[in-house]
């Protein structure tokens, strides 16, 4: 035992592995914290700070995806500290930014009670950049939770073409001097766009297709399945509308890909489906 | 008047000149330091119950201790001389008066916690003191071992006010955008470049060097017993003669505004309304609590206040608080990094109620200022609404 | 220790890339070893920027440094390999002076990468067509093989030999026997008792003698030996190297049958063009990735007009030629083949349907599969043990001369694939052409600066293509893609010097001239 770690959340005792998140334990107890920034293949950004708990001893709350548990550690994730600093997070969140494509921090509104409204004030309406035949930016549903940085950076792609830039409210993520995607060293493999939690990072057919009301999550199915470029073997799920694949993505349990593609296997799929371009050279 | 921090009668001799840091006794200092050996070093700092003077006042010989332990051979220490805090100004001076007790300071905690590269974060607006400490690391050719064994790196700051925290201050040095890290694990695990480092407040180390110069006893001659030594307190706004003021840990705050030695008494309308205490980030202390209060931590508390860094901001009657709570705002929220939600958005928010038309909701305030303080990241975010939070528990303060 | 050896990943097989960066994240070592600065090259610790074809060279010289210092694998030599002292002697000559001569590797550089792979607590070797596409192929594997066996690096976790598969199902292929003397499961045509279990389960007679090779197939066809051809799913015609060469072969066929997802330039000179549906996305069967991974794939949708999957074409054409083969799924095919190859036998539909894919070797159902290959080379007794081949560097087959000075190399770009029939035309915001890289120093030379057009040339044909300035090639070397085949048909560049064993060409090795031509791209 140890390798193991004993401590209390919520007033039940739990004994979890030396390294364990107070997230991960959170859940194994059975009491799930809310996140938002954090994804399970990133390192914890800490930015979102939803998913805050309360930790005996600790001046501060603190942030349950990131801090480890430690021996004899007393958690508690409900508290009315806890629920106030969810609830303002959530309100100033929904309150900047448009959380029309983010079911996560719609939820967090909704557990939490939160009224965006009572807050007016400044918002990250901005128009929608649309620079590259394959994904769209609309920064007014983003977050800042730096999920897409750090797909671009360390945590998988290793392209580092965005970051973030400016600071306090007017922090935004950019491409180098606000230069369009094109211009920049974006590879447009897309791992920030299956990263994002809003909907600021769309796939420009995904995108067009709400555009014009077209896109209908019911009418969609899901297909499991393996790319049919190199042969490292990515697991796809194809999103398949009316007989045309809509978006391409990969499974976030995927040994191979952990949910990460490559421009090719996530984008470079229309010639399955140019059956009138099929009789040309 | 106690002068220890600040210089006395060795002002006369040439600043940087080697007479001038003997007078000082920083040559016992290193001396001493020789003899007692890193450990000796780091139990003599635990002696005298140093605390850091950046504000969090975090003991600094168990700071030391904790990196002197760690196995990793590569350590660094860093003097933070990002003074950024509004109304807070004490380390330029100490710079500009002593520089050689902060370098001293900063020379033993290298050799106390086994450092060979010592950094210097300057403000970017502390050109003049740039310049005098880059003339001051001659001094390893004749100032001896402990001086000679280290190499000192100096950086300057870019002009962000959450430079000075101490993870984003590792962040600046590594050339990165200067946003916090999250902590644990604490710069003292994994510092710069991820190696264990000991970053102190340019005043934290002016006091090392004192008690090396002395010793822990003589040290703890003057404050409290549990916050030995003295603040530099730095006094601005509306008293007749504002300055940096050098007094014991525990000294009544009423004086520091009063004496002729000190404030030399209200300035403005002659009547005062609030001080201000501990910079942007402080708390409002009404001119009841001035009379009572005194500067050490623990009898602070009392009042939900601190030292912070030692900033005394003083505000006659005629100052409308309202709107200097909108100047504060507005300062955080262009000195946020925009890192994590509640300082990012909550900044920006404090600066719309506080500045707008509408009458601000006081309950609704509240609650975003306790849920900045809660579940910021760091101490910037945790320290922005403060000013605001102890407004509003002094409805003496309204109009 | 990661030693990529002429494999570009970051751009040929980005998702395994971002694997070898997180080693490296955690501390581990990355070398590249590519004549080339790649996208790869420029993440690594060190860029072993050696001269094209030089590898056997490079390699062999690494063996003798790793010798002459001792840093050999004593013990793992002596249990598990044969013919040590012979490979011994092979590389004594190859000093990392003379190894310097021929590469233009500096000497430290040379000991540094061997010791460096040598001392690694755990090294592993990848490689993709840098080594491969040469006309000696096969030595250029042997020689990777022989430092793994020096170290032992090879059989546990983070060693091995790797080499990074260029298509979706390569080793699935290989696996099954498309290759010209095996039996699926890699069983030798030659081994009687594996062809009778064949026969016995098809109710044919198996011819003992190997097939013929791509190389050997286009040979035969050039003599008319060959006069059918059935094409399936490949576009030789463009992708193959001495392109022009392919042609005349094509031309002397009596019947040409391709069955594509897309009319390419093969499939139109067909006599029959059977309409095939894209595996991935429109019909069911498995892959194998380059990790033995077998992977279910499964139709997402219908397959446009009278298109039909591969299954159902081969089966209505064998009926349609008078056997009688009934119609059987996807899993039945499967089923039977598990049967008959050991390495599959635990593998089923329902295992596949239930994980992520299963790694081969899989010897029963319940068995999780095998990650690491080669193991048994760590057991107490190892039978049989595995022999070093020596093997001798030879310069490309086509040497630089004062008529063709420059070195062509050729290979993948990020954004697209081979031929371009796949990743033309989805909307990448590159430019969609071909370019070719040209050092600063010849650019001078040459007088041509970016944009230029030039036209190289070899002995076998030429091509139009504007100039890119960069330091990613060296000087006397050029590069070029074959993504663009209407715009510009690279491989009538390549030369089609082959090698026997594997029937590869040596597409990355061919002599060139270039010369600025008064247009502008």
């Amino acid at each position: 035992m140890g390798n193991d770690v004993t401590m209390t959340i919520d007033g039940m005792t739990v004994t979890v592995p030396y390294g364990t998140t107070i997230r991960a334990a959170a859940t194994m107890a059975g009491h799930p914290v809310p996140t938002l920034c954090w994804h399970e293949h990133l390192a914890p950004a800490n930015a979102c700070r939803a998913c805050v708990v309360e930790v005996e001893g600790s001046r501060t709350l603190v942030a349950a995806c990131s801090r480890e548990v430690e021996p004899g550690m007393v958690v508690r994730t409900t508290s009315e500290r806890v629920q106030r600093a969810r609830r303002v997070v959530a309100e100033l969140l929904a309150s900047a930014s448009d959380a029309s494509l983010a079911p996560s921090l719609e939820a967090l509104c909704r557990d939490t009670g939160a009224h965006p409204e009572n807050w007016g004030g400044a918002t990250w309406h901005q128009p929608v950049r649309d620079d590259n035949g394959l994904y769209v930016r609309d920064y007014a549903k983003c977050i800042l939770c730096y999920r897409c940085v750090e797909a671009c950076g360390d945590q998988a792609q290793n392209t580092f073409a965005i970051s973030v830039a400016g600071r306090g409210f007017h922090a935004h993520i950019d491409a180098g001097w606000d230069r369009a995607m094109p211009e920049s060293d974006c590879v447009f493999c897309g791992n920030c766009v299956a990263v994002c939690p809003t909907g600021a990072l769309i796939d420009r057919t995904e995108w067009t297709l709400r555009q014009n009301g077209q896109w209908d999550d019911a009418a969609i199915t899901t297909t499991d399945t393996v790319c049919g470029y190199c042969g490292v073997g990515c697991g796809l799920t194809l999103h398949v509308l009316d007989n045309r694949i809509v978006k391409v993505t990969s499974p976030p349990d995927h040994p191979v890909t952990h949910g990460m593609l490559c421009v090719k296997g996530r984008y470079a799929y229309q010639y399955v489906q140019q059956e009138e371009a099929a009789g040309e050279d | 008047m106690v002068r220890r921090l600040l210089p006395d009668n060795e002002s006369v001799l040439p600043l940087l000149s080697e007479e001038r840091w003997r007078a000082r006794g920083y040559d016992r200092a290193l001396a001493q330091a020789a003899a007692l050996g890193p450990d000796g070093v780091i139990e003599w700092v635990t002696a005298a119950h140093i605390t850091g003077r950046g504000g969090a006042a975090f003991p600094t010989g168990k700071k030391w201790a904790s990196v002197a332990r760690t196995t990793d051979p590569i350590k660094y220490v860093v003097m933070n001389a990002d003074e950024s805090e509004l109304g807070t100004f004490k380390d330029r001076v100490l710079l500009s008066g002593d520089p050689w007790g902060p370098l001293t300071g900063l020379a033993i905690a290298a050799y106390a916690v086994g450092a060979r590269d010592a950094f210097l974060y300057v403000r970017g607006e502390y050109p003049e003191i740039e310049a005098l400490l880059k003339d001051a690391f001659g001094w390893t050719r004749w100032a001896g071992p402990l001086a000679d064994r280290l190499t000192f790196h100096l950086y300057r700051g870019g002009g962000a006010y959450i430079a000075g925290e101490e993870t984003a201050l590792i962040n600046s040095i590594e050339g990165k955008r200067p946003e916090p890290r999250v902590k644990p694990p604490f710069p003292t695990q994994r510092g710069l470049w991820d190696h264990p480092t000991v970053i102190q407040n340019v005043e934290t180390l002016a006091n090392v060097a004192l008690v090396l110069a002395h010793d822990p006893e003589w040290y703890r001659a003057v404050g409290t017993p549990s916050a030995p030594g003295t603040k530099l307190i730095a006094v601005s706004g509306h008293v007749r003669r504002p300055g940096v003021y050098e007094v014991p840990m525990g000294f009544p705050l009423w004086p520091v505004l009063m004496d002729p030695d000190y404030g030399g008494g209200i300035g403005g309308s002659g009547r005062l309304q609030a001080v201000l205490i501990g910079g942007a980030a402080g708390t409002w202390l009404t001119a009841d609590e001035c009379r009572e209060a005194r500067l050490d931590n623990e009898s602070l508390r009392a009042y939900g206040a601190s030292l912070g860094s030692g900033a005394m901001m003083v505000f006659d009657d005629t100052v409308n608080i309202w709107r200097i709570l909108g100047q504060v705002a507005r300062f955080f929220a262009h000195e946020s990094c925009g890192q994590c939600v509640p300082c990012r958005i909550g900044t920006q928010r404090l600066v719309e109620q506080l500045t707008g038309d509408r009458q601000p909701d006081y309950q609704q305030l509240r609650e975003l200022g306790e849920a900045m303080r809660d579940a910021s990241i760091c101490g910037l975010g945790q320290t922005a609404p403060q000013a605001l939070l102890s407004y509003l528990d002094r409805p003496a303060l309204w109009r | 220790m990661i030693l990529l050896v002429g494999s570009n990943a970051a751009e040929t097989h980005p998702i395994l890339f971002q694997h070898i960066m997180k080693g490296v994240r955690r501390g581990a070592q990355l070398l590249v070893i590519d004549p080339r600065r790649t996208m790869t090259a420029a993440k690594a610790h060190e860029h072993i920027q050696l001269a094209v074809g030089s590898d056997i060279a490079l390699l062999n010289a690494m063996a003798h440094v790793i010798i002459r210092d001792g840093l050999i694998h004593q013990a793992f030599i002596d249990r598990a390999t044969d013919g040590y002292e012979a490979f011994k002697d092979s590389v004594a000559g190859w000093t990392p002076e003379r190894a310097a001569a021929v590469s233009g590797v500096p000497v430290t550089q040379i000991e540094h990468v061997a010791r460096t792979y040598a001392r690694a607590d755990r090294a592993m070797i990848a490689w993709t067509l840098g080594i491969t596409e040469h006309h000696n192929a096969v030595d250029h594997v042997f020689a990777l093989i022989n430092l793994a066996l020096l170290t032992g690096h090879v059989g546990r976790p983070g060693t091995g030999l790797n080499p990074l598969r260029g298509q979706n199902n390569v080793q699935g292929g290989g696996d099954m026997g498309a290759l010209p003397d095996r039996l699926p499961g890699f069983q030798p045509v030659g081994d009687e008792s594996a062809r009778r279990r064949f026969e016995t389960a098809w109710g044919v007679t198996l011819s003992a003698r190997p097939g013929l090779n791509q190389s050997q197939m286009f040979e035969a066809m050039r003599e008319g030996t060959i006069r059918g051809l059935y094409v399936i799913g490949e576009n030789p015609l463009v992708s193959e190297a001495n392109s022009g060469h392919i042609v005349e072969a094509f031309n002397r066929l009596d019947a040409l049958i391709v069955q594509d997802v897309v009319m390419t330039k093969t499939a139109a000179r067909a006599d029959v063009v059977f309409p095939a549906r894209v595996s991935f996305a429109e019909s069911t069967g498995t892959y194998t990735n380059s990790e033995r991974r077998v992977q279910l794939v499964r139709a997402a949708r219908r397959g446009p007009g009278e298109s039909r999957d591969d299954l159902w074409i081969l089966s209505a054409l064998a009926r349609a030629l008078g056997y009688d083969w009934p119609t059987v799924s996807a899993a039945e095919v499967f089923d039977e083949m598990r049967a008959l190859v050991p390495t599959y036998r635990g593998i089923t539909y329902e295992a596949l349907e239930a994980s992520r894919g299963i790694q081969w070797p899989c010897p029963s159902e319940g068995h999780p599969g095998t990650p690491v290959l080669h193991t048994r080379l760590w057991d107490e007794v190892v039978t049989p043990r595995v022999s070093f081949q020596p093997v001798e560097w030879v310069p490309p087959a086509e040497p630089v001369d004062s008529r063709y000075p420059f070195r062509l190399t050729t290979g993948r770009r990020l954004a697209y694939f081979n031929t371009g029939v796949q990743s033309r035309a989805y909307g990448h915001p590159d430019p969609e052409r071909e370019w070719l890289e040209l050092h600063p120093d010849d650019a001078i030379t040459l007088a041509v600066g970016e944009g230029d057009m030039v036209r190289v040339s070899s002995r076998r044909g030429q091509v139009v293509v504007p100039v890119r300035v960069t330091t990613s090639v060296p000087p006397g070397t050029v590069f070029l893609s074959f993504h663009f085949p209407d715009e510009t048909p690279t491989n009538v560049l390549s030369i089609d010097a082959t090698d026997p064993r594997s029937g590869t060409a040596e597409f990355k090795a061919a002599a060139v001239r270039i010369e600025r031509v008064n247009e502008r791209g």
